[in-house]
């Protein structure tokens, strides 16, 4: 659904974001995950078709941003850090310019403003001025209306920001029923919010991207735990076991590449042990062809320092109750 | 097309909306209904005056009455009009980019599928509809001399002094709407709007210091001097290219201001 490759920008000499690749499959639901100014809106803002890349190109379902890019507009939703909105309308007026501006034909129009409203649960509000709503509702207002086309993709800009617990706890319920029917790219700097919503998380800092992996993997490495990376052609039962039969090893996550039948593996460890060497003869001892190996990287856990990873204490207890 | 329109029409359907709601639209309305009711009030009684003065020469002396009053009186009340548009109309265009910059609305409006041009076109008429708006209660005042004055007004200087305020006000619209997408600040935008509105409007008064091509050039730049023409019912080819190119290039200029702030934006 998106495809992005080698997409570069600079600002004169400074580089924001620097030969970022990768791909979010319709339906999934992807998390932008690092520090304060490591590129993640720049990268939001060239998706949404807001800045041009300096190289590399974006297409989003199958459009060029750069190239096609009122067919790529059309299907995107978008939310950007500060909510774009007029206080002086009412929510419903709003989100009726809206629909007009996205091209949603006159006759779908009211349906789907109605759609947005019951969605972000906005009902009571319908016409009230923007002006006069908190905070919280001025971010649900915003994201209705990047929902109000129902666009194929939306795009988040640290969607939480700022709002109190109970609110924050909600636009992630609203986040999660959005998975499969929309392919969602949301940022954020704090890493529970996208164990509870992603499926994927990409780790982004200094305009790089650090890692790709799945939420509870991430989760795995923070507790202390070691995790090497695999790349292999092999046989996918055989593989979990083999590597499982190794002494110290607490956890084995297979996927497949959409190459070839190559596979990524993840192999977590205890922490403190080195299992390298054992599980290259392992792989080897099977006939499989592997292609790479590594250890995480250190700087990953410098990374995960500069997150917040503490979430105050009622926003942790009130999620869990929800789930 | 029809797509192109639309998108036209939602921009500016909001924009429209949006005036309407705010007090700076009002402001601007009753301060032009003040000041023109005032002039015009003060430009009748004057000519009518001396009419009256000229009528009783004329019974002392002989000699015909020479006054045509309603020609006169509207002759000066374009020029009154015209001025009074040069004050307000960078309010109405000064909020018209500035004020999606400073909230960040632009950015929804540039990822949106519409183009530039749509945007451009949309709020550019929207701040014409409300020069209209403005100068609809300004049609009383002809009404008057035609309900009560003999001769009757000449009907020709009536509608190519509106042409001329038409094109005048469209010219400083598209000036102010240029200014306005270069800041996000209204205050800027309007101050900046007006000093250049102004230094167009007399530019013709530095001609005689300057030498003849540059001094001609200043002369033909000075939006007063054709202006002029409109309000004495003369509409002149070079006037109409002069304002209709105005506006052409202010247009323009917003559309080559709002691509260049994607490049710019840091």
């Amino acid at each position: 659904m998106i495809e992005v490759e080698h997409l570069t920008k600079r600002y004169g000499d400074t580089v924001a974001v620097e030969d970022i690749s990768f791909r979010v499959e319709r339906g999934e639901i992807l998390g932008f995950l690092g520090p304060n100014g490591a590129g993640k809106t720049t990268t939001m803002r060239i998706l949404t078709g807001y800045l041009p890349a300096t190289a590399g190109t974006v297409r989003v379902a199958g459009f060029d941003v750069a190239e096609q890019s009122l067919e790529a507009r059309r299907r995107i939703g978008y939310l950007p850090e500060q909510p774009p909105l007029y206080p002086e309308m009412t929510v419903t007026g709003y989100l009726d310019f809206v629909a007009r501006i996205k091209g949603v034909p006159a006759a779908e129009r009211r349906s789907r403003v109605d759609a947005a409203i019951a969605m972000t649960h906005l009902g009571e509000y319908r016409h009230e001025l923007i002006k006069r709503l908190s905070r919280g509702y001025r971010q649900r207002v915003g994201l209705a209306q990047a929902l109000v086309h129902d666009p194929e993709v939306v795009i988040l800009d640290e969607p939480t920001v700022g709002l109190d617990p109970k609110q924050i706890i909600e636009v992630r319920h609203l986040i999660k029923k959005l998975r499969g029917s929309h392919t969602v790219i949301l940022s954020t700097h704090i890493l529970p919010e996208v164990s509870m919503t992603c499926d994927r998380v990409i780790i982004i800092n200094k305009g790089r991207i650090a890692a790709v992996d799945t939420p509870a993997n991430l989760t795995a490495q923070l507790r202390g735990g070691n995790l090497v990376w695999l790349e292999l052609r092999g046989d996918r039962n055989g593989l979990e076991q083999t590597l499982r039969q190794i002494a110290g090893v607490r956890k084995v996550s297979v996927e497949t590449l959409p190459d070839g039948g190559r596979m990524r593996v993840a192999v977590e460890t205890e922490p403190g042990s080195d299992l390298r060497s054992r599980i290259v003869a392992a792989v080897v001892g099977r006939g499989w062809e592997l292609y790479e190996l590594r250890a995480v990287s250190l700087t990953l856990e410098e990374i995960f320092l500069r997150l917040t990873t503490e979430e105050t204490e009622d926003t942790t207890r009130a999620s869990e109750a929800r789930a | 097309m029809r797509r192109f329109l639309q998108g036209v029409f939602a921009i500016y359907r909001k924009e429209m909306g949006q005036s309407l709601v705010s007090p700076v639209a009002y402001v601007v309305l009753g301060m032009f209904l003040l000041i023109g009711g005032l002039f015009y009030y003060t430009i009748l009684t004057f000519y009518m005056e001396r009419s009256l003065a000229a009528g009783m020469q004329a019974m002392q002396f002989g000699t015909p009455p020479e006054v045509d009053v309603p020609s006169m009186t509207i002759n000066s009340l374009f020029g009154v009009l015209g001025q009074v548009a040069l004050f307000l109309l960078p309010m109405v265009t000064m909020g018209v980019y500035a004020e999606e910059r400073r909230r960040g609305t632009i950015e929804l409006l540039m990822t949106s599928p519409v183009t530039d041009l749509q945007i451009v076109l949309g709020k550019y008429l929207a701040s014409f509809s409300l020069f209209l708006i403005l100068l609809l209660p300004t049609l009383a005042y002809h009404g008057v001399l035609f309900w009560k004055s003999d001769p009757r007004p000449p009907l020709g200087i009536l509608l190519s002094g509106y042409l001329g305020l038409l094109l005048l006000g469209g010219a400083f619209l598209a000036l102010g709407s240029f200014i306005s997408s270069l800041t996000e600040s209204q205050l800027i935008a309007a101050v900046v709007t007006f000093c250049v509105a102004l230094v167009l409007w007399i530019v013709d008064i530095a001609g005689p210091g300057a030498g003849t091509t540059t001094g001609e050039l200043f002369q033909y730049l000075s939006v007063l001097r054709h202006y002029e023409d409109f309000a004495r019912g003369v509409v002149d080819t070079t006037s109409l290219v002069f304002f209709g190119s105005w506006i052409a290039l202010g247009l323009f200029l917003t559309l080559r201001s709002l691509d260049s702030m994607r490049w710019r934006r840091a």
